[in-house]
């Protein structure tokens, strides 16, 4: 008797001991989201068209999307900007007063620690010699450039400068070209962007540079044919994993499930596709022009900390506005309250020669 | 009493060793290593390890098995610079790709792609010998040769995508990678480059035998047990001269389900399920690209489709309107 309760503690425990290690191992390897989960029903019932969300990362997001209080409207007569002050390239149309409080309010939106000196020379607030002050007067050209030129993505929401920066000098969701982890080279295989996770492919083994082709090239994302019989599409398989893999980012960034614009039976069939897959199309778009005319042209007064480990610009992605959320801080429109960020810029020209000129 | 019942047995049965039936020809001569006892084997079903036969296919085939093992992990190994520890923590994700689409069917540099084609050849290979092996090994003993067969199925599968559709197709790239989820990954890229492989008719039919062959091993297995206390695992003798246990089988069959496949047939049955799943499966996968090239497209040609309304009105391609940014 006393050998079959031996044993079967002795089976008991290798039962609960395989069960366990099985479980711990899967959930080592594959990221989940603990109970309890909400699903919403977005297209037809019984297709499963369903955003799943998890309170407890929704009241996290929600606590990071809170916006700052803006300092009261100024008024748009007086002087102007260009007239008071020196080297004003940009925003000199504006008022004394509401460049004044624009400039008090980018200073909270971006450098709050830092305060003015993060990009200005406090002793002569006219000079360009800080790196940081030509990419921030880039930057007011581009948040122009996206409220004017961008609706089509943006709507009337619009971004400020707090929409990606949110605080940090540097915004916290930003990408670079990414050659991957050194390879032994040789006659061994060679990189060849697969198989490594990172937490811009979702941790799966798809390409992790996925970004690059699309988002600041313009290699094609369409893969499925649109007849039942082979024409001639030529895309392959391999193509198809990169595709799947910025598709993996994208739904990341605005933490939403694939049929948050697709209908999953036909990932290409634009008829079953929700709107807001015409505004993610306009988005990839926006992004590539964001990063092809304001960010990758920064590389010469980028200092190298800023840069990647191939010497490129930091770059701007779907997560560096959204950051998981499915419209930027919950579609709260802080540009209604900072109509000096309206656009589009006067210039898109590069202001990048120093002041004074030399 | 202690019963001997294997996985969940109670009993360590160890008789006298047996060395197996002796075989005509040469077929036994080969056996080597004394035979012993594993109790932990004893645990799952027979503690009896050994003599055992490779043979001169059986060593090619391990040794090609081997090689190609190699071939992959080494050059995984390298993709993380001979690191051991991220050689560990990435492990399932490593992969060894196929070339890429611009090589077609040539033969790409070593680091290109190459390897990947050499461990292709070497598993292969190693499969194929084993098959041959099987298949003798079966003759050997006098029996028949439907556990050969039934490997062939999975060969087939295996074949169609890795190296009958990329002939096809007329580019290796269009392969599967070698590694843990590279290759799961694979197969999720496959059904969304050829529209949906849910509506292609042989992934249906290889759905029904896959699901279809665990239903039927469950049934089967729990008749069997069900009905042993009446001496239903002493088979033999049951098809010899029925007795009560086919009997209460088959009559259980009979009343739940209305048909009672028999205690024989059931055997076939759960063979051509098994065997039917690679088959059709391999169909399937050869038909994507070559003869269909988006199977929901395909799908809404022949009915398959379910037409609901639509939900957010009217949304159209915007790169098909005037003046949209390419």
């Amino acid at each position: 008797m006393s050998d079959y309760f031996t044993k079967g503690i002795l089976y008991a425990a290798a039962l609960i001991g395989v069960t366990g290690g099985t479980a711990a191992g899967i959930s080592m390897v594959l990221p989940m989201n603990l109970p309890p989960v909400v699903s919403v029903q977005r297209g037809f019932r019984g297709t499963g068209l369903d955003q799943v969300y998890t309170p407890a990362t929704l009241a996290a997001l929600q606590e990071q999307a809170k916006v700052p209080r803006s300092l009261p409207p100024a008024s748009p007569a007086g002087v102007k900007a260009s007239a008071a002050y020196k080297n004003v390239r940009v925003l000199g149309d504006l008022s004394v007063g509401q460049f004044t409080r624009l400039m008090v309010s980018v200073s909270q939106w971006v450098a709050p620690k830092q305060g003015c000196a993060y990009c200005h020379n406090v002793k002569n607030m006219a000079d360009d010699s800080n790196y940081t002050k030509i990419v921030a007067r880039r930057m007011f050209q581009m948040v122009q450039n996206i409220n004017g030129n961008w609706q089509s993505h943006v709507k009337a929401t619009g971004v400020t400068c707090y929409t990606c920066h949110g605080g940090n000098p540097v915004p916290k969701y930003i990408w670079f070209n990414n050659p991957g982890p050194d390879a032994a080279g040789g006659l061994t295989a060679t990189q060849t962007g697969f198989g490594h996770p990172t937490g811009m492919n979702g941790s799966t083994d798809l390409p992790f540079d996925m970004l690059s082709p699309y988002l600041e090239k313009a290699a094609n994302i369409r893969v499925q044919s649109e007849t039942a019989l082979p024409t001639n599409n030529m895309s392959t398989i391999m193509q198809t994993e990169w595709t799947y893999s910025l598709m993996i980012n994208m739904a990341n960034s605005l933490g939403v499930n694939c049929d948050y614009c697709h209908n999953s039976r036909a990932f290409s069939d634009w008829s079953q596709s929700s709107p807001a897959r015409v505004t993610a199309w306009y988005g990839i778009r926006m992004v590539r022009e964001l990063n092809n005319q304001y960010l990758d042209p920064l590389n010469a007064v980028f200092p190298d900390y800023r840069k990647g480990v191939s010497g490129d610009s930091p770059k701007v992605y779907c997560a560096t506005c959204h950051q998981g959320i499915y419209k930027p801080l919950y579609g709260v429109s802080m540009l209604t309250t900072f109509p000096e960020l309206k656009g589009p810029p006067k210039t898109t020209a590069m202001l990048m020669d120093p002041y004074p000129a030399k | 009493m202690a019963e001997y019942q294997n996985i969940f047995t109670r009993i360590q049965v160890r008789g006298p060793i047996y060395p197996g039936t002796p075989l005509e020809g040469s077929g036994g001569v080969n056996r080597v290593g004394s035979p012993g006892y594993i109790h932990l084997f004893g645990r799952f079903g027979d503690a009896q390890v050994g003599p055992i036969y490779l043979g001169t296919l059986g060593i090619l085939s391990i040794v090609c098995g081997f090689v190609a093992f190699e071939i992959i992990g080494l050059n995984m190994f390298a993709s993380v610079n001979w690191d051991p520890v991220q050689f560990i923590r990435q492990l399932p994700w490593l992969a060894l790709e196929p070339p890429s689409p611009q090589y077609g069917l040539h033969f790409p540099p070593l680091n290109q792609g190459g390897w990947w084609l050499m461990a292709g050849f070497f598993l292969t290979t190693s499969v194929l010998l084993w098959w041959v092996r099987i298949y003798r090994r079966a003759r050997a003993l006098g029996m028949g040769t439907h556990t050969a067969w039934a490997f062939a199925a999975a060969i087939w599968l295996y074949l169609v995508l890795g190296f009958i559709r990329p002939l096809l197709i007329g580019s290796w790239s269009e392969a599967v990678p070698f590694g843990i989820f590279p290759h799961l990954d694979w197969v999720a890229a496959f059904s969304l480059r050829y529209g949906n492989l849910f509506y292609n008719p042989f992934h249906m039919l290889s759905i029904v035998f896959l699901y279809g062959s665990t239903l039927l091993f469950a049934m089967h297995g729990a008749t069997v047990l069900a009905t042993s206390r009446y001496g239903a695992d002493r088979e033999l003798e049951q098809i010899l001269d029925r007795g009560t246990a086919f009997e209460r089988g088959g009559l259980f069959w009979r009343w739940t389900m209305g048909f009672n496949a028999t205690a024989e047939s059931i055997h076939r049955w759960a063979w051509w399920f098994a065997v039917l799943c690679p088959l059709t499966g391999g169909i399937g996968i050869l038909l994507s690209g070559t003869v269909v090239d988006n199977w929901y497209l395909w799908g809404a040609q022949h009915g398959l489709v379910p037409v609901y309304p639509p939900t957010w009105g009217t949304v159209i391609d915007p790169a098909t309107l005037p003046g949209a940014p390419q």
